[in-house]
């Protein structure tokens, strides 16, 4: 059976526009397990009557409790209200939900954009350390969580649209880069806008290496119930991220609608 | 000991909180929450006479308690549900209606024919949707498309009760009310969402890809009730009635109006209990108010 917990923020942290923060979830991780890519879904607060998707960046089990740490941007009132829980606080939290990156064995390439980052690091955790990442910022400014990539990953390296660090320009020409120079991957892991998902899926099929991505869309119920974050797939049916998702094989995925 | 159970239309609900169309899936996923049997009924989500993918996303957007929708009727088609969704509902110790909505009057008659034989226990009629013959014109804006319609589905429902589910978007829904009931329905549901439009004002666009979509959640409990109590007043019909309930309380006010049974939808989207909540707090209501049965607050309203 599925349930909906309190759970009580023991860690926040501002980091840049983004807030990190960690959970207590009771056994949540031990019974449920989770797997990088899914997401919970957060109750915030009375006034805003639906919860708010948040990919997991990171977790841990334990017998003296289980953590998930979330790492999310402030957009709207919702995500206003979490932000502004303090440490010691609640929230009811649903999940995990969806199906998340399926990947055991590396070396995997991370490409992560923007608030799209931090599942990539959960990702990292999963694959032993023998991945490298792909991140891409704004700018300078809005890089987060780049030190705890570096300790995870063989390999960190950074795109920025303006050029404020690392290279000058969007991640797929660091995949294409990567992708000559290097061939053995097992696939690629991507989360992010929409835009990059469809420039780093193109680069993968050119070079032939499986792509997962995981995809946002406006969400209801967070279950499948309610059927409004509709994806169209190439095959022409329509797929719901909270439930089908959020991770789809690259291939699956129709790009052009 | 509190009567909880409430008759709809000749098909008793163990008690009176059912799940509004739409809201629910086929109920699979709040199957792993909890027993679906400890729900009056299931309304099943819309089905057509063949599968649709609906409308491109975004198809939510948030309002003031509420949110706009325009999922645009995806779903598998009648056919599908009959054998893919309805063994599955039936393991459940509840009672499963299933909510129809045709391009033209014969598609609701062919939709009731299969479902009325593979067996369920009411058929929801959502006249909501366009009359493709009469130019687009939604049947539930037309006592005589309503009619029509209604008629249709009766005439292939076999013995299987037909409930309308009527629209709020109309000037006089007591007019449609009287023609449904005219045309032989056996139940009204109401109110189904009221249309409406968010913008964000930096882009400029609508946030719903359609631009449009129907308001449902606390925002429109208020309108329910008093088109409950219009309609009740009205029609001789059991109504169910729906919108906005998140809790007993709202439960009891369309109850009080002239409901027979009550419908909980958005408040899922919060809660996935919340349907059980409203029966709970139904049942706290009526025992402190000293009833016997649940049944006793319909159209208890002591109006001014």
């Amino acid at each position: 059976m599925k349930i909906e917990r309190k759970c009580r923020v023991v860690e926040k942290t501002q980091m840049g526009d983004a807030v990190y923060m960690v959970l207590a979830v009771g056994d949540m991780v031990r019974t449920s397990g989770v797997r990088p890519g899914q997401f919970v879904h957060i109750k915030c607060g009375d006034a805003n009557l639906l919860r708010r998707p948040i990919s997991i960046c990171q977790w841990t089990g334990s017998r003296d409790g289980d953590t998930l740490t979330i790492v999310f941007e402030v957009r709207g009132e919702g995500t206003a209200w979490l932000a502004r829980r303090p440490v010691g606080h609640t929230v009811d939290v649903l999940g995990p939900l969806g199906n998340g990156f399926d990947a055991e064995d590396g070396p995997y390439l991370l490409v992560g954009g923007g608030i799209g980052v931090p599942p990539m690091l959960g990702c990292a955790g999963t694959c032993g350390g023998t991945s490298t990442a792909i991140l891409g910022f704004r700018s300078k400014e809005k890089a987060i969580l780049l030190d705890r990539f570096a300790e995870d990953c063989v390999n960190c390296l950074v795109a920025t649209d303006d050029g404020s660090l690392g290279y000058h320009g969007f991640v797929d020409a660091l995949v294409r880069q990567e992708l000559e120079k290097e061939h053995h991957y097992q696939g690629i892991l991507a989360c992010g806008p929409k835009p990059m998902l469809k420039s780093v899926a193109k680069v993968a099929a050119e070079f032939n290496v499986p792509c997962q991505v995981s995809m946002e869309e406006r969400m209801g119920c967070g279950v499948g119930a309610c059927l409004v974050c509709a994806t169209p797939m190439k095959d022409g049916t329509v797929k719901h991220v909270c439930k089908d998702g959020p991770v789809f094989n690259a291939e699956e995925v129709d790009w052009d609608a | 000991m509190l009567d909880m159970s409430v008759k709809l239309a000749g098909v008793t609900l163990k008690n009176p909180v059912v799940v509004a169309s739409g809201t629910f899936g086929f109920g699979r996923e709040y199957s792993q929450f909890y027993d679906l049997g400890e729900l009056g009924g299931i309304c099943a989500k819309g089905l057509t006479l063949h599968p649709r993918n609906g409308n491109p996303a975004p198809r939510i957007a948030e309002t003031p308690m509420g949110i706009l929708n325009s999922v645009g009727l995806e779903n598998p088609g009648v056919d599908a549900f009959i054998t893919g969704e309805l063994p599955f509902l039936r393991q459940f110790d509840t009672k499963v209606i299933a909510n129809i909505s045709g391009n033209t009057p014969e598609e609701y008659g062919v939709m009731c024919e299969k479902l009325s034989a593979a067996g369920v226990d009411m058929i929801e009629v959502n006249i909501s949707c366009p009359n493709v013959k009469a130019g687009g014109l939604a049947y539930g804006t037309r006592p005589e498309l309503a009619a029509e319609v209604t008629e249709e589905a009766k005439k292939h429902a076999g013995g299987v009760p037909v409930m309308v589910k009527l629209s709020p978007n109309v000037t006089d829904i007591t007019e449609i009310a009287r023609a449904v009931e005219g045309a032989g329905a056996d139940a009204l549901s109401l109110i189904n969402t009221i249309r409406g439009m968010r913008i964000d004002v930096n882009t400029r666009r609508p946030i719903l890809r359609m631009n449009t979509g129907g308001l449902s959640g606390p925002a429109v409990l208020p309108v329910a009730v008093r088109m409950v109590w219009e309609v009740s007043q009205a029609v001789a019909l059991p109504i169910l009635g729906m919108g906005g309930v998140s809790k007993g309380e709202d439960g009891a006010q369309l109850m009080l109006a002239g409901a027979t049974a009550v419908a909980v939808g958005t408040a899922l989207f919060a809660d996935p209990f919340a349907p059980l909540k409203v029966r709970d707090g139904l049942a706290d209501i009526a025992a402190k108010q000293g009833l016997a049965a649940v049944s006793e607050l319909t159209g208890g309203v002591k109006p001014w």
